[in-house]
């Protein structure tokens, strides 16, 4: 194994409330907090994992993005050996199939064995990045994976199915991962070891000339759920709801 | 792990020990066990304060980085106060012990959870920041957030992460926001624009992260033009008090305590007698063993008409931690699996010996802590836990 | 190109997947737009038996070895070579384990436009739900031969059901050796603890059961309900409970009386595989909790300060 490439994205944190923007076609960008998409975290963490029990060179890749600095940083400070920050026109949203070209034609120059991103992000609208990437690249692409081994010129990994099933599949390298969970948790890195790489390293900045996102199709609009049919929300004080919840175990037939 | 990263480990570690303050006096060490003995949970460590110093000693400290139990260590300055020797047991050898666990990459999840909620929200339980002055709203008057206010003020009060955002103390928070109120105390808080203080961050080994949060407040506190910082959090305190010079950022700051007992003559006429209760008093170890405030807590508590304080049998220099410190916030479950007892029970079980019937606090983390344990010891269900500011509250309303 | 609208089948180890129900079911909705058929688009070895039950006007299968396992490669040449034959108006595919394999793929081959994550056709126009169920967008079928991708919470199941098995018609599936991709076998899940599946009282447990030794809480309750404990993924992910007890898109579906969702968001991919529940009570601190969208009663509540008070009452209720 020598070259793993990890693609990363930053989405829209949903610890805060989002926005709508004024016309009403997209999230409102200009407050929104951008977080590391979880599943390429775990993309991450897999291919350090691999890295450590294989060898090999790590390149995360990511778009410019608001705090995608401290997010690459991080990365290094894990064990990432190398963080592209692409640019281009990035800032008013774009789709995965504009990423995805972006990514392909940046990942070639890398000739990477393996690559690795999350299996969806909760931005997607156009389809997952990994299999547009694969294609783009003339790769094989399995997604849904919770374990990765390398055999010489094929990678074993594990697919997750609905019910817990999982199939174990055989997959020709160079191929692309969607990954669903590394096979530990991401780990925890101090900060100071984030400020270390932030003062010995280098991010390198690679220009996206044009991006191209045919095969996305742009959303008429975007809105907020109505709250339609929501729950019938139970009052009280502690000792009050839960004697009504004693009522609804009651009516189930659970008491 | 390979022989050669971990054979430095020891004597570097030894060494780097020694650039703490006071960090000599480790040299000294008598091996008498105080330290050891009065931790309240050091008989679950695999490495107790005083074993970690005889294992250093001795140049095998390396399995230290593969054990876990540093973790049980909730900065209590137990040991710190006992050392005959004086040495900084807590802030040098426990934290500098987590500090370099965590480099290592050994630590609880739970930990890391409030770490990383630290890092990125600016507050360990993972609550949207534009949320942190939310507790504001519904007061039927108005409290000045410094970014809108823009006004010099007599006092800034750094409010705390807890104080902000969990439901039972912020009814605390509210206590004093009420209390200020009637004072007529010319005050503002940071609102959005505070962060968690870092202290317990910093004594759960993560120094970076610590430096991090103090500059976001340097910056926020740098904007404003005040007398005085007060704070409800003796965590807080301790930072801005103790630390955050160290960084350059220099500010008088006074616990709640402190301030209002200076002006115990205008509250006391505002007192009216609710009858009498007996009402022990918690000192949280870092408005007392870490800063030596005993006597304003008392003095407030004594203020109130029918109040008759008992003490616990652990009292003043000698109370025993709610468990809260140093991380153990963070690592409840944890310790829980460790050794099945919470140090807030045994804490609670004294107040019950002493015939208590209200448990007056001063910490944003004992509240839930306590009244948890009042829920579960025997004896212990008709104990209120009350912040002296709710007490203070309670009389005056 | 045709009107119809085609729908990719999922099955696996001999049964269809509720998802291909549910595409079924809105396959019609936007067949009446387009005005065309439902077409079901089978690919297996020996497996035509599995079109008898699909609400389809029809079903195209191609027989075929290399199709009797899902293997994404031998699928996306076969759909491929299909739509360049058929040129259907639309395909809907499942954003699953086997659907979002193949879709962004084709595509990204085929150059055709891919919508993702839709919940519901209404009145033609497509409805996609991201942002962990926060957002809704809504967009239109592209001019060309359009991909969607379908997430459950829209139709039921049943409703793409059919007694009266559909016209299957066979295809020949193209030239399919030198895969890349191979199941080589399936690991079962842990046998030996309960099939939450079938328990009548589930207790869920969400990240907001914070720490391991707090599930002894939810045992007690769900003990004095006759229940059973299941979980969200993040808890089956700490380690905290098998694989058995997951509910949701990589886990079991179930369909129980009661569900009581205890600290759980209701992120889309856990609701996936609970909204079928008969009642669903949630317990959550956050009021815009998503789950309380779904649930028939809600609790803003701190579960830790309820957790005594509901456990005695509920001793009591058993007793008396």
């Amino acid at each position: 194994m020598k070259n793993i490439v990890a693609i990363v994205k930053m989405v829209p944190d949903l610890v805060e409330e989002l926005e709508i923007n004024e016309d009403g076609t997209d999230l409102d960008r200009d407050w929104l907090r951008l977080i590391i998409n979880e599943f390429d975290n775990h993309a991450i963490e897999q291919a350090i994992l691999l890295k450590e029990r294989e060898g090999g060179e790590v390149t995360v890749i990511a778009p410019e993005a608001e705090g995608v600095e401290d997010m690459l940083f991080t990365t290094a400070a894990k064990g990432a050996d190398r963080m592209i920050k692409l640019e281009g026109d990035f800032e008013d949203g774009v789709n995965n199939h504009a990423l995805a070209r972006a990514f392909a034609e940046k990942t070639k120059s890398y000739q990477p064995d393996l690559i690795l991103t999350g299996v969806q992000a909760n931005d997607d609208l156009d389809g997952s990045i990994g299999p547009l990437v694969a294609e783009y690249l003339g790769m094989p692409y399995v997604g849904y994976i919770s374990g990765v081994t390398i055999e010489g010129e094929k990678a074993l990994v594990k697919k997750e199915y609905p019910g817990g099933l999982i199939g174990e599949m055989e997959v020709t390298l160079p191929a692309v991962l969607g990954i669903q969970a590394g096979e530990e948790p991401p780990r925890y890195v101090a900060i100071s070891k984030v400020r270390q790489m932030m003062k010995t390293s280098e991010i390198d900045e690679q220009e996206v000339p044009e991006l191209d996102s045919s095969g996305g199709i742009a959303a008429n609009r975007m809105y907020l759920p109505e709250a339609a049919e929501r729950a019938e929300m139970i009052e009280g004080d502690e000792g009050e709801i839960a004697a009504k919840l004693v009522e609804i175990f009651k009516e189930v037939g659970a008491l | 792990m390979a022989d050669t990263a971990t054979v430095g480990f020891t004597t570097e570690f030894y060494n780097s020990l020694f650039d703490v303050a006071d960090g000599e006096k480790l040299k000294t060490c008598l091996q008498c066990a105080d330290c050891s003995g009065i931790c309240p949970f050091g008989y679950l460590m695999d490495f107790p304060p005083g074993r970690m110093i005889a294992w250093m000693r001795a140049g095998i400290l390396d399995e230290m980085l593969e054990s876990d139990s540093v973790w049980m260590c909730v900065s209590c300055y137990a040991c710190t106060e006992v050392c005959p020797k004086g040495i900084p047991l807590t802030p040098g050898l426990m934290t500098r012990a987590k500090e370099e666990l965590l480099l290592a990459g050994n630590i609880p999840a739970e930990l890391q959870s409030a770490l990383e909620f630290s890092q990125r929200y600016g507050n360990p339980l993972g609550e949207s920041p534009r949320k942190r002055a939310a507790w504001t709203e519904g007061l039927d008057f108005d409290i000045p957030i410094m970014r809108k206010a823009k006004r010099p003020v007599d006092v800034l009060w750094f409010v705390g992460d807890y104080a902000s955002y969990h439901p039972r103390v912020q009814e605390t928070t509210i206590a004093f926001a009420k209390l200020l109120n009637n004072l007529g105390i010319d005050f503002g808080i940071l609102g959005p624009e505070e962060n968690s203080d870092g202290d317990s961050q910093r004594l759960a080994g993560e120094r970076g992260l610590f430096e991090m949060l103090a500059e976001k407040n340097g910056k926020a506190f740098g904007k404003y033009e005040f007398g005085e910082i007060i704070t409800t959090d003796p965590h807080a305190y301790n930072a801005i008090k103790n630390e955050y010079p160290q960084l350059g950022i220099e500010y008088p700051v006074r616990h709640y305590t402190e301030f209002l007992a200076e002006r115990i003559e205008d509250i006391k006429p505002l007192l009216k007698d609710n009858g009498e209760k007996k009402v022990t008093y918690h000192d949280p170890c870092y408005l007392g063993r870490a800063n030596d405030i005993y006597d304003a807590p008392r003095a407030l508590l004594e203020a109130i008409p029918g109040v008759e304080i008992v003490e616990m049998a652990h009292t003043k220099s000698t109370s025993l931690c709610c468990g809260g410190g140093g991380g153990g916030m963070w690592l409840d479950g944890f310790q829980w699996e460790k050794g099945e007892v919470r140090l807030s029970d045994w804490r609670v079980k004294e107040a019950v010996t002493a015939e208590a019937e209200v448990l007056a606090v001063a910490c944003p983390y004992e509240p839930p802590r306590f009244e948890d344990s009042t829920k579960t010891i025997e004896g212990a269900e008709k104990i209120t836990v009350r912040d002296i500011l709710e007490l203070l509250i309670e009389a005056i309303e | 190109m045709n009107q119809d609208v085609y729908v990719v089948i999922e099955h696996l180890q001999g049964t269809v997947a509720d998802i291909s129900y549910i595409m079924l079911t809105a396959a019609r909705d936007l067949a009446q737009k387009t005005s065309g058929q439902v077409v079901g688009v089978l690919l297996g070895y020996n497996a035509e038996n599995l079109a008898s039950t699909l609400a389809a006007d029809s079903v195209l299968y191609a027989d075929h070895a290399a199709l009797k396992e899902f293997s994404a490669d031998a699928y996306q040449k076969t759909v491929a070579s299909l739509i360049q034959e058929k040129e259907p108006r639309v395909l809907l595919f499942g954003n699953t384990s086997i659907g979002a394999d193949v879709a962004s793929v084709l595509s990204a081959r085929l150059s055709l436009p891919l919508i993702g994550s839709c919940v519901q056709i209404s009145d033609g126009k497509l409805i996609s739900q991201i942002c962990g169920g926060k957002i809704m967008a809504e967009s239109e079928l592209a001019e060309t031969t359009t991909l969607i991708t379908i997430i459950p919470g829209g139709y039921k199941a049943e409703e793409g059901q059919s007694e009266n098995s559909p016209e299957v018609i066979s295809f020949d599936a193209p030239a399919l050796d030198d895969l890349r991709i191979m199941l080589k076998s399936y690991i079962e899940p842990e046998a030996g603890d309960v099939d939450i599946s079938k328990e009548d009282f589930l207790i869920s447990i969400g990240r907001g059961i914070q720490t391991e030794d707090n599930i002894e809480l939810a045992d007690e309750l769900a003990e004095m309900l006759g229940g059973t404990v299941c979980a969200s993924r993040p808890i089956v992910d700490q380690g905290w409970l098998p694989t058995s007890r997951m509910v949701g898109k990589s886990g079991q579906t179930v369909k129980p009386k009661l569900y009581l969702a205890l600290g759980i968001s209701g992120a889309p991919e856990h609701v996936e595989g609970m909204a079928g529940s008969e009642m669903i009570v949630a317990i959550n601190m956050d009021p815009n909790a998503p789950i309380f969208d779904i649930a028939t009663y809600g609790v803003e509540f701190d579960f830790f300060d309820l957790i005594d008070p509901l456990l005695e009452q509920v001793e009591e209720a058993a007793e008396g």
